[in-house]
């Protein structure tokens, strides 16, 4: 079984001349780094926020931010990870101001029920994919990783969906290697767990599974 | 190797970040485990259905709006003098 091919391209090289550009004053060339990265943090705030308002307002807040504080990049890690970094906080802030009867928090130990063993294992239809509409799949896509905890959430978006790598995730999210491979992998695991019920393969190939009825798990619902 | 064993490897098996003993360990689990077989071909799925399902595409009429407005503020905030930020 072949590995999973990285998404992400090497950043341009020119970036550090345009983050040096900025720094100077030079406002189109801070322009120029929103548009390399807009549609990243808006995806990255939505996934995380779950609402599309809010994810406005971080990819406004993230690079503004990034854009008065850009004299403390220093240029160890790359940009687009500093820049994640502050709009990850930034998602999350506004995410535990919309639920503050819930603990949102990307260093606890989330205890579910799903971390066992798997209990689906049967195998998927050869294009699962294919077997619904685009909006049937978009509904089932979100409302699957809408139901898992936002720290397991964060990490699969920054790592499976955004391309980071494990250590760019970890400098993100300030947690350590082993917390990120260890939440990637739980993330991972639910997901196909959940997806299962949708894309198993079907005696009857036309028939949908009786589970694409179901109503939408809500999100957090195990912290 | 249980299946407990290949569980706790399948993140690095799939991003391809093991040794070379590992990985044949691993395959050869995979081999004769059809369970695993499955999960780890549906997980790889489950990864690049998220990959590849473009969830939450910024509309171009939105991003014009947004960047438009970031940059109007660095404007401000660079008139305005570092003091001020």
């Amino acid at each position: 079984m072949s590995t999973i091919q990285p998404k992400i391209d090497e950043p341009v090289s020119d970036e550090l001349a345009l983050v040096q550009a900025a720094k100077g004053g030079d406002v189109g060339a801070f322009e120029e780094l929103v548009r390399r990265y807009d549609r990243n943090v808006f995806r990255i705030a939505q996934h995380i926020t779950q609402n599309r308002e809010d994810a406005e307002d971080v990819v406004q807040d993230a690079f503004l931010k990034a854009y008065s504080n850009l004299h403390q990049f220093q240029g160890q890690s790359k940009f687009y990870t500093w820049l994640v970094r502050i709009a990850v906080n930034e998602a999350l802030m506004r995410l535990r101001r919309r639920r503050p009867e819930r603990m949102v928090s990307l260093d606890e130990e989330v205890k579910t029920e799903e971390d066992s063993l798997p209990r689906e294992v049967a195998d998927w239809s050869p294009n699962p994919e294919q077997q619904y509409n685009q909006a049937e799949l978009r509904e089932i896509l979100t409302r699957t990783i809408q139901g898992l905890p936002a720290s397991f959430r964060t990490v699969f978006v920054l790592r499976d969906v955004e391309g980071l790598s494990t250590e760019e995730t970890a400098e993100a999210l300030d947690l350590s290697i082993p917390a990120v491979k260890s939440r990637l992998l739980r993330a991972r695991l639910q997901l196909r767990e959940r997806l299962s019920r949708f894309f198993q393969r079907r005696e009857n190939g036309k028939e949908k599974p009786e589970s694409s009825k179901e109503k939408p798990e809500t999100g957090d619902t195990n912290q | 190797m249980k299946c407990a064993d290949f569980l706790s490897e399948l993140t690095n098996y799939l991003d391809g970040v093991i040794d070379a003993r590992t990985k044949a360990e691993l395959e050869d689990h995979l081999a004769w485990c059809h369970n695993c077989y499955v999960v780890c071909d549906t997980t790889k799925k489950t990864i690049e259905i998220y990959r590849d399902s473009q969830l939450y595409e910024l509309p171009e009429d939105l991003r014009t709006r947004l960047r438009t407005a970031i940059v109007s503020k660095c404007h401000a905030r660079k008139k305005a003098g570092p003091e001020r930020v």
